[in-house]
């Protein structure tokens, strides 16, 4: 049932590919909200879609919205992902 | 209310940053190579003036990086250069006090032949979202305003070659609007296969592989013209402005004019006489008060021809030193007249005239090219000269910041 969970460390790696680094990137960011990281609206779609395109999965864009936080994002992304593979 | 240029910043083709271009232009020294940002060897145009040195990642945050094209990045420090230049930091202006006038020919390019690369060969999932805007011509205006927190009005110009006047043109009308300060100018570049097909459509690339026989404007073996990257992007700023917090002031701008020419066919002659009488009259300044004049040297005899009759008709001939610094570093495009303006200003400011390298004028254009190596001499005031494709005729006028020739 757990397909392989996405982990901070996956959306560390992804946020940089997609949309650059920021400082403090690997600090303790699970519930700093992406505007005070320094990832705009545009970062997020682009991390959404390098996440669609490596899992598989669909993340629609008014969920993708209320993803304020990584910690929120990555919930999502593995309720995603669980929902995808009990399908 | 004047507008004075107070801080320059150079992306070069033959220097990095504007001292090292600057040095490399009054010593004759070229950045015409062959090209290196793609494989050039199949197509019929080889050579470019390519920016030197420039390492996008020791330069500018990651951030920037997903969501900027080459020639992006490359304004992006331009405007940095300029800054730091002028010793403004804008981070103490408020945010709309500032704009930016920019010009682009083409966009990005680069960026935006791997989104459709990605789209074609991978599927319409994997075109980044950023190429919404980092193909588009506006996009350099959008992203020296956001790094640099301008609110300002900001704009970008599309005349093609003339554009890069254009903008700076487009910086003194929005500081007489009462924005105090504007980054202005253009750089521009398309190094890409996709960039290079749209310019070998143009007809007008030069075809052979000798960097000093590619591009000869005025000479009779004119064959075209060499492209490169790069640019310049000036701060301007109004002239209590800059007096109140003491900049260093390289010059006015002080004249502008852009005239469009008659169809081609059309009995009536091309327009650019037009544009360097009323940038003159604009300036408040008479022929004999010009000491050099920077060429726009298509390098294509027709219009070197129109060009040289142009001068000649207003300066009379052999009446003024012409000179053409793009001989170093191919046609910028929109870039080429904010290069320009700032190698006039810098002339201006160590009474020195680049010269135009490789080239041996045409004895029936009567034109006092300054050929070989510098000339020495005071200048008070130069004319810039830009043309773009279709008919855009641009002059600027610039001079010294006395501001008044009769002293």
């Amino acid at each position: 049932m757990t397909e392989q969970e996405f982990t901070a460390a996956d959306l560390r790696r992804v946020l940089r590919q997609a949309a650059g680094d920021v400082t403090d990137l690997d600090g303790d960011i699970l519930d700093v909200d992406f505007g005070d990281l320094g990832y705009d609206s545009l970062a997020l779609m682009e991390t959404a879609s390098t996440v669609q395109r490596e899992r598989g999965v669909r993340l629609d864009e008014s969920a993708l919205t209320e993803a304020v936080t990584p910690r929120t994002l990555l919930e999502l992304i593995n309720r995603q992902i669980t929902a995808a593979s009990g399908a | 209310m004047t507008a004075f240029v107070t801080g320059i910043g150079v992306m070069a083709p033959n220097g990095l940053g504007t001292a090292e271009y600057w040095t490399a232009t009054l010593g004759g020294r070229s950045g015409i190579r062959p090209v290196t940002r793609f494989d050039a060897s199949g197509y019929p145009a080889r050579l470019a003036g390519e920016v030197p040195g420039f390492v996008a990642e020791e330069r500018l945050p990651s951030r920037l990086l997903p969501q900027t094209d080459h020639m992006t990045r490359l304004a992006l420090v331009a405007a940095d250069l300029a800054l730091e230049d002028a010793a403004v930091d804008p981070a103490g202006i408020r945010d709309y006090d500032m704009g930016v006038s920019t010009a682009a020919s083409s966009g990005g390019f680069e960026f935006g032949q791997r989104q459709l690369q990605n789209l074609w060969s991978k599927g319409s999932t994997h075109v980044s979202g950023y190429q919404s805007f980092a193909w588009f011509y506006a996009v350099n205006a959008g992203q020296i305003s956001i790094r640099n927190g301008m609110r300002g009005p900001s704009s970008v110009m599309v005349s093609d070659e003339a554009g890069g006047l254009d903008a700076i043109a487009q910086a003194r009308r929005r500081i007489r609007g009462g924005t105090p300060l504007m980054l202005a100018g253009g750089v521009d570049g398309s190094i890409c296969p996709w960039g290079w097909a749209a310019q070998l459509a143009g007809g007008r690339l030069a075809r052979s592989d000798q960097p000093d026989r590619a591009y000869l404007p005025f000479d009779p073996r004119a064959c075209g013209h060499v492209p490169g990257e790069g640019g310049a992007i000036l701060v301007v700023e109004d002239g209590p402005t800059a007096v109140r917090r003491g900049a260093r002031v390289y010059g006015e701008i002080a004249g502008y004019a852009a005239t469009f020419d008659p169809p081609p066919g059309s009995a009536r002659p091309s327009a650019l006489r037009r544009a360097i009488e009323l940038a003159l009259t604009d300036a408040g300044l008479v022929p004999a008060d010009i000491g050099v004049v920077f060429a726009d040297a298509a390098a294509v005899p027709e219009l070197d021809r129109v060009e040289a009759a142009a001068i000649s008709a207003v300066f009379g001939p052999l009446g003024v030193p012409v000179t053409a610094p793009k001989t170093m570093t191919g046609r910028l495009y929109c870039g080429a007249g904010a290069l320009d303006v700032a190698a006039a200003l810098l002339a201006i400011r160590d009474g020195a005239i680049p010269p135009t390298v490789n080239v041996t004028p045409m004895d029936g254009y009567e034109l006092d090219l300054v050929t070989g190596q510098a000339r020495q001499a005071p200048i008070r005031a130069a004319l810039v000269l830009a043309r773009g494709h279709g008919g855009f005729n641009s002059a600027v006028v610039v001079r010294d910041e006395k501001g008044n020739l009769d002293d």
